[in-house]
């Protein structure tokens, strides 16, 4: 996947307006079957994969390790045999190490998928676009159009070798199509044919920037609690005695939490000239008075809002933060992760 | 395919300058320069009236990947400074030889322009680099 194909912009501005294509192929296909599939994943993911009551439901989950580091963020979905995982690409051989380090005594198997394609296609138009070609003979023909449009978010489906899924990275409406490799390129053409733009990995950064959405490796990684990283709600405490990996260890995040002592991921939103970077320090005014420092854990300039925005791990009592910006000192507005969905600004 | 105008002379950091007939000559950046950057998102420009050394810093250009500071290839006065590039940055990536020209300035030592490349030399130092 190239940075861009020719204009990053252009590509982010594609998918909040129309329709774009990401060939995100180098992520990681894992699928879990066998009778203890849910038990070992209980064991192995902090969200809990009993929520997944349909088929083809989806959720989104950490993978922590004993200390309450994060391993990964992935997408599980209930499938028929069991359930598929999509993981990260950097993170691959460290994923299957750890899965397989904690599969013994579980009735399961692991499978990766390397010969399976995944394209995203995102925007507004996306649905319709896809659910338009799928119908075609050469692809899936009769109604998969209409099964894939009647989809949920955070529902999937499998069409003979094909699997559909309404889950995605930028805040926009799309599937993401996980299908036989050498499909893909007739797939992308297709796609092409009808106005969808190839998107690179730039425009992916932005646009799931602008959704409030962590990358793994920049927002969180081994050495963050997924507390620490806006990840609370993916944490499944119920049912009190499912002991996940990592699950003791968070339980003293979550004391230092309530101290006051645990750093938390906010968005920050510069509107005067200038780009928040990752790296950048934050310098942080705290309730007491004094002065400490944060850092920006993925920044940009905002090609939808026009401005600059950040998520940035800064400490919990922050009233109020700034940005040293080539000797000037910058004020900025701290918000909700979360600054772009459906193509308009989603933060006061 | 990446443009060299014959009619400008280059720096070595991607700078051009076109000398007017009034002794007064146009910055800007390169095509090449403005590829390499992406889309650029902001740039800070320098005040009229500001005296400038040769290779001092006397702006910067944002893009969504990085922040780069533009040294001037010339030395002498600010003469005036291109405030469409403040509304519309995105020029220096689409004419980055007319609208998205960044200053004019009043030369103060035209034995500079000896030290710059021309189009030829300036296009093969970019294959180098």
């Amino acid at each position: 996947m190239p940075i861009h194909y020719g204009s990053q912009v252009e590509e982010h501005n594609c998918v909040r307006t129309a329709a774009g294509v990401f060939d995100v192929s180098h992520m990681t296909v894992i699928d879990v079957d066998g009778e203890d599939a849910t038990a070992y994943l209980q064991r192995l993911l902090a969200n809990n994969v009993a929520k997944l009551k349909v088929l083809g439901a989806a959720l989104y989950s950490a993978m922590l390790d004993e200390n309450g580091g994060v391993l990964d963020d992935l997408i599980v979905y209930k499938t028929t045999s069991g359930y598929r995982l999509v993981v990260n690409c950097a993170t691959r051989v460290k994923d299957l190490k750890w899965m397989a380090k904690h599969a013994s005594g579980f009735s399961i198997s692991v499978q990766e998928r390397p010969n399976l394609s995944i394209l995203a296609v995102h925007g507004p138009l996306a649905i319709s676009i896809v659910c338009k070609i799928l119908e075609k003979n050469e692809f899936l023909g009769n109604d998969s159009g209409e099964k894939v449009r009647t989809l949920k978010n955070f529902q999937s489906i499998k069409l003979n070798d094909w699997f559909v899924a309404r889950t995605g990275y930028t805040g926009e409406l799309g599937l993401e199509v996980i299908l036989p490799s050498e499909q893909a390129p007739s797939f992308w053409d297709a796609l092409l044919d009808e106005e969808v733009k190839p998107v690179g990995l730039g425009a992916r950064d932005t646009l799931r920037l602008e959704a409030g959405m962590n990358l793994y490796g920049n927002d969180m990684d081994e050495n963050t609690s997924p507390l620490s990283a806006n990840m609370n709600r993916t944490i499944a405490w119920e049912p009190d005695d499912r002991e996940f990996i990592g699950r003791d260890a968070l339980k003293n995040h979550q004391l230092e939490q309530k101290a006051g002592n645990l750093a938390v991921l906010v968005g920050l939103v510069m509107e005067a000239r200038g780009v928040l970077r990752n790296g950048q320090k934050i310098i942080c005014t705290e309730l007491s008075g004094e002065i400490a420092e944060g850092f920006i854990t993925s920044g940009s300039f905002s090609p939808t809002l026009k401005h600059s925005i950040a998520l940035a791990r800064i400490p919990a009592n922050t009233e109020s933060c700034q940005v040293l910006i080539r000797d000037n000192l910058i004020p900025l507005r701290i918000v909700e992760p979360g600054f772009v969905r459906f193509g308009k600004k989603i933060f006061t | 395919m990446t443009s060299y105008p014959e009619n400008l002379k280059y720096m070595r950091s991607h700078e051009w300058v076109r000398v007017e007939s009034n002794g007064e000559a146009v910055v800007g950046i390169s095509d090449h320069a403005q590829a390499a950057l992406g889309d650029i998102v902001f740039v800070e420009l320098p005040e009229v009236g500001t005296i400038v050394h040769l290779r001092n810093e006397i702006a910067v250009v944002e893009s969504v990947k990085a922040a780069s500071d533009v040294y001037s290839p010339v030395s002498g006065e600010i003469t005036a400074i291109n405030e469409e590039l403040l509304e519309t940055p995105e020029m220096v990536n689409k004419v980055p030889y007319d609208g998205g020209w960044f200053y004019r300035i009043q030369l103060s030592d035209e034995t500079e322009l000896d030290d710059l490349m021309d189009a030829e030399t300036y296009s093969d130092f970019c294959d180098e680099n």
